[in-house]
């Protein structure tokens, strides 16, 4: 089963733990000046964000069926069978594609190195297989971060929401969004008031399905398109083929009478 | 051997060491120090404008190859040698924009053993791939002429169906799949440019910019080189041109017709002004233009509406890749000039590559007439379109 975390904004204090431990687990530089900045960047897979006194965490959403995994040219993102979307940085040329494709703009990118890498959170995926929480997760004080089943989480979620429906947005973002998510999120306030892409305009299809609906007609595409175009071919140069044959026919008759 | 210092040798100069300087800070510093592209704006001119329009402007060469060997059309045979080689300098030059775009170009060859069949992008990268070397062979034969070699044009000869065929294929899949790398963003890319239709798109205005390719080629190397024009060639492709761009035309308003678009791209705004922009250089003016006889008939109103659709296209692409993620991103991309540089670097060596090419290779007609006396296999026309006529012997 699919292991997920559910993140509830109500519950934050905004302490930024979530960031240093992260920063720790991922061998990242923290300090004041990084925690004070307010966006994601290659050194900072997650952020806390403060509005009108209220927090909201951003990170890398896990989605069930990553649409970076799917643009990469060379495979180098797959999704683990514990949920989390991983990096394989030795096979990664560059392109870029998984940052463009990604509809939550997580992907972030080494800029200023010679030899540059993607960075994101990848929900820490060791800890995961050696059956402990992410370090986000468990270091949180407040659980406004929570770790868990996917399918418990959501029950608890939607449980949360039936209980203080004055508190909360009714929605759990990330449970239908691009198909379903692995980071789900309860807040009193819209999560596109903090950058999140609004779920009308992401939709519930998976973002590989609208490169997939052409990318699965290739394989047909190519014999038939050869054979369209081998026919003409055949066809426009049949009448000098024969013109030819015939040419070479009298030619040898002419030479046998001869 | 003294070299002249002509006004063109001095700007081909000061472009080389400007790319080289913005080059040298691109390897050195990475590609945040040559290029304003940041995490919102993870591609920038070198895809939009190396990339996208370089692959589309090279499309003259599958579209002559395909009119002259696929349907036979031998009127056009005197550009097919200039066409492919622009697409074949074109996909070259491609891949050097590749080298600087990639983040880690010396994994490029990763593309060949991790491969992805889910990837648009690894489809594009295998047909360019594997089309630069079909072209490589469509060019070939200009090379052995040039040193003599009856044998191997013998063999390419040969294989040329199969070349013809495998070039109009890889051609179709990866121009629309340019267009199909964008369906995966649709809720990045602007509704003018984001529709499901993109692949078809792409590949259409692909054709069209071939066909408007040539005629620019074939008009500018006459002035560049002093070459005799042949009118009724450009005549051809001008009439073949204006066929393309109405279709093209009509499967744009289908588009915007069937998703209701209709009522928003008339309404002003950021996007609708480069939308206009787009739609009138690649449509409205040289359509109207090319309507006239007069203006079908003459070389300069022909290279005029040729190039005034070229430019219409490069600016669809344009949209496509930049200006239409600009509102989602909420702020506005403009390349650093070392950007630029690099990208007139990679036009200039085009340039270059053509000249030399054009001067030491049979290229244009008449120098391929001369080459082919001087090689004489079985006093029969070597390479080219009569070779194939002669393919069923």
């Amino acid at each position: 089963m699919s292991k997920a975390l559910l993140y509830d904004a109500t519950m934050c204090i905004g302490c930024k733990q979530c960031e240093s431990a992260c920063a720790q687990q991922n061998k990242l530089p923290y300090d004041d000046k990084i925690a004070a900045e307010s966006v994601q960047s290659e050194h900072k897979y997650t952020v806390v964000m403060t509005k009108d006194d209220k927090f909201m965490r951003r990170l890398c959403m896990h989605c069930e069926h990553p649409a970076c995994a799917s643009a990469c040219p060379v495979g180098a993102f797959h999704k683990t069978k514990e949920g989390p979307v991983v990096y394989d940085v030795w096979k990664c040329i560059g392109c870029r594609y998984c940052m463009v494709a990604c509809a939550f703009a997580q992907p972030k990118y080494e800029w200023h190195s010679r030899n540059p890498r993607v960075r994101k959170c990848i929900m820490c995926p060791e800890r995961l297989v050696a059956g402990k929480q992410t370090a986000c997760a468990e270091i949180c004080p407040t659980g406004a971060t929570k770790f868990g089943d996917r399918d418990d989480l959501i029950r608890e979620a939607q449980q949360r929401i039936r209980e203080n429906p004055s508190t909360y947005v009714p929605r759990i973002y990330g449970l239908n969004e691009v198909g379903g998510t692995c980071v789900l999120i309860l807040s009193s306030m819209n999560v596109e008031e903090y950058g999140y892409p609004a779920s009308a305009k992401i939709g519930d299809t998976p973002m590989p399905e609208y490169t997939g609906r052409v990318m699965s007609k290739v394989p047909d595409f190519i014999p038939v398109w050869s054979l369209v175009l081998g026919g003409i071919y055949w066809i426009s140069h049949r009448r000098e083929e024969v013109a030819a044959a015939e040419a070479e026919e009298t030619k040898d008759e002419n030479g046998s009478k001869r | 051997m003294k070299i002249k210092l002509t006004f063109w040798r001095v700007v081909f100069i000061l472009i080389m060491a400007a790319g080289l300087y913005s080059t040298f800070v691109r390897y050195f510093y990475g590609l945040g120090a040559v290029s304003n592209m940041t995490d919102q704006f993870p591609w920038g001119l070198w895809i939009g404008f190396d990339c996208l329009c370089g692959v589309m402007l090279a499309a003259g060469g599958f579209c002559v190859i395909g009119a002259v060997y696929l349907f036979n059309v031998q009127r056009l045979h005197s550009v097919v040698r200039p066409a492919v080689l622009t697409a074949f300098l074109g996909y070259l030059l491609f891949i050097v924009g590749l080298l600087f775009d990639l983040g880690r170009p010396w994994y490029i060859w990763h593309q060949l053993i991790y491969m992805n069949p889910h990837s648009v992008m690894f489809e594009v990268g295998m047909c360019v791939m594997t089309y630069t070397t079909v072209l490589f062979f469509e060019f070939l034969p200009s090379v052995f002429e040039r040193f003599n070699l009856r044998a191997p044009i013998k063999w390419i000869k040969n294989i040329y169906p199969v070349l013809v065929v495998l070039g109009i294929l890889l051609s179709t899949l990866h121009q629309s799949s340019l267009g199909s790398l964008y369906l995966i963003m649709p809720s990045k890319l602007h509704p003018f440019w984001y529709t499901p239709a993109l692949p078809f798109l792409f590949f259409g205005s692909a054709i069209s910019v071939g066909l408007a390719m040539t005629i620019f080629e074939s008009t500018q190397s006459a002035k560049a080189f002093g070459r005799h024009l042949e009118l009724s060639v450009l005549v051809e492709l001008g009439g073949a041109l204006l066929v393309a761009l109405w279709v093209n035309a009509l499967l744009r308003f289908e588009d915007y017709f069937h998703r209701g678009m209709l009522g928003q791209i008339i309404k002003p705004g950021y996007e609708a002004y480069f939308l206009w922009l787009e739609l009138s250089l690649a449509f409205v003016i040289p359509i109207t233009m090319l309507s006239f006889k007069k203006v079908r008939l003459s070389p300069s109103g022909l290279y005029l509406a040729s190039v005034i659709s070229l430019l219409g296209f490069i600016t669809n692409r344009l949209n496509v890749s930049l200006i239409g993620f600009e509102t989602y991103v909420g702020h506005h991309y403009l390349p650093k000039w070392t950007e630029f540089s690099v990208t007139l670097m990679i036009i200039a060596m085009g340039f270059a590559l053509f000249g030399l090419a054009v001067k030491y290779l049979p290229i244009f007609p008449e120098q391929e007439q001369a080459a082919k006396k001087l090689v004489r296999t079985e006093s029969r026309p070597v390479a080219g379109a009569a070779v194939l006529g002669h393919a069923g012997d």
